[in-house]
């Protein structure tokens, strides 16, 4: 039997990511030396919304971002049935002494934002990279990888996953909690 | 699909066009990826690869060892000319040696047709053609359809006349296998001596006039002369072949539309192609060679994806 729940619908996430916004503001001020990068495929989805949100609150049509796609840089090659189909990358900048925020949706075993720093460096050497996520499972880590911006902190089984849907390409917005025997 | 139909890349032929436009679409990804600062990717970190060349290569063993070396695998290079092979080894010995040194690919030039088919029937590694004999050279014709797609944003419906030794090249026979399977139309061009007996067999008509075939189509992928196969005289000689059959720069200017033209290398400047129309505009030669370093990290890359822990 599959059980679902919603964790967070259209209203409770567009105030998360405003918030999130608020708080990236608080430290970075001006991102004149700031770089948001979504990976692909799913973080591009929050970091487009994050820059769209961004760039009204600041009043400004300039903040340099990119599409990070970790698929090369994974662990998980050989274990899988089908290699990763690669997404696009869009990365046309230098990371190079920039401050640069790292943005995934739901933050799980650490994997992918391990293979994520790894691609990263390959644009450069950041001055400092942070991470933020609309999710933290955080009881389900593999490696010491925290986030410096969290959506909403969950607790959830190996079991439980985690749905989030964009109305880009779900037609609406909502997060859910998917627990199947 | 995201995996490959084959568990080897032995030739063309053996390959669905679901395969050939996941290598596609793999290599859009590395084409980026060789492009960046840092062109290394640790995705092939704990595979080993064997380049084994029976045969002299000089574009095709950098490029491989290149595509390894960027993917992070390890690479060990043997060429026959300094090996036991000339001491008598056969070939499955030469190549279970190497494998007992824990070889998880194989690349393998050799001067036999079918020499690479031989091996993935007789050993455990995934195996890579980088040329047999006569018969394939898939790498080769999978990055000059991927050159095509890059210029033209598409295959399907292109117009390609491979001109020269058709009968002693294996680019030609993978060329035509893959750009068919792409659904583009290919057509060839040469003296007829150095025509293959069934070409009417893999759907391909022949020009013996090169200025027609120039009009024709849109791309002429021009081959060299294989001298070192040919075991008798085709056509009285390389003068006369140049005057007949080599494509040169004020040729390409009288066409009423502008056409591309590709090479596989080595170049015999002023045979086949004289310098004025390799260096022009119309060529792409340099980018095949790029484009080929990222079609053989696809290769690798997807292979190796198939090579359980």
């Amino acid at each position: 039997m599959i059980e679902e729940r919603q964790i967070l619908n259209q209203k409770d996430i567009q105030i998360t990511i405003e918030r999130l916004c608020q708080q990236l503001i608080e430290h970075h001020g001006d991102f004149k030396n700031t770089v948001i990068v979504g990976v692909q495929p799913r973080g591009t989805f929050l970091s487009n919304r994050i820059i769209i949100k961004l760039k009204q609150l600041l009043n400004t049509t300039n903040l340099e971002s990119g599409s990070l796609d970790i698929s090369f840089y994974r662990d998980d090659l050989r274990m899988r049935e089908e290699p990763i189909v690669p997404e696009i990358m869009d990365m046309n900048l230098s990371l190079e002494g920039k401050n640069v925020v790292l943005i995934d949706d739901v933050l799980f075993t650490g994997r992918s934002i391990r293979s994520a720093i790894d691609a990263l460096m390959a644009f450069g050497r950041p001055k400092s990279v942070e991470l933020l996520t609309l999710i933290d499972r955080r009881f389900s880590r593999d490696l010491p990888i925290q986030p410096n911006y969290v959506g909403r902190i969950i607790d959830a089984l190996d079991s439980e996953k985690v749905i989030v849907e964009w109305k880009e390409v779900n037609g609406r917005d909502r997060i859910l909690m998917v627990k199947s025997d | 699909m995201s995996n490959l139909s084959v568990d080897h890349l032995l030739g063309i032929k053996y390959l669905a066009k679901s395969d050939i436009d996941l290598i596609f679409k793999t290599a859009d990804n590395f084409k980026k990826i060789i492009n960046q600062p840092i062109k290394k990717v640790p995705s092939l970190r704990d595979i080993t690869i064997a380049n084994l060349f029976f045969e002299n290569s000089t574009r095709t063993k950098l490029s491989f060892e290149l595509a390894e070396k960027r993917l992070s695998a390890d690479v060990i290079n043997f060429s026959s000319s300094s090996s036991s092979v000339t001491k008598g080894e056969t070939l499955l010995d030469t190549v279970n040696n190497i494998l007992a040194m824990k070889v998880d690919i194989v690349v393998m030039r050799h001067p036999n047709p079918g020499a690479s088919v031989f091996l993935s029937r007789n050993i455990d590694a995934k195996i890579v053609n980088a040329g047999d004999g006569t018969h394939e050279h898939p790498t080769q014709a999978l990055l000059d359809a991927y050159s095509i797609r890059e210029k033209y944003g598409i295959v399907t419906g292109k117009k390609i006349v491979i001109v020269g030794d058709i009968l002693h090249s294996r680019v030609a026979l993978s060329n035509i296998y893959c750009l068919k399977k792409l659904g583009a139309e290919v057509k060839v061009c040469g003296p007829s001596s150095l025509m293959p007996k069934h070409l009417d067999a893999l759907g391909v008509t022949h020009f013996s006039d090169l200025k027609e075939a120039l009009e024709w189509c849109d791309v002429a992928n021009v081959l060299r002369i294989q001298l070192e196969r040919q075991d008798v005289n085709y056509f009285p000689s390389l003068r006369e072949y140049a005057m007949v059959y080599g494509v040169n720069k004020e040729m390409l200017d009288s066409l009423e539309k502008e056409i591309t033209i590709m090479h596989p290398g080595p170049i015999n400047r002023g045979v086949e192609l004289s310098s004025d129309a390799a260096d022009s505009k119309h060529a792409i030669i340099l980018d095949q060679v790029e484009n080929g370093v990222a079609i053989r990290m696809a290769v690798l890359y997807l292979l190796a994806g198939k090579i359980k822990k």
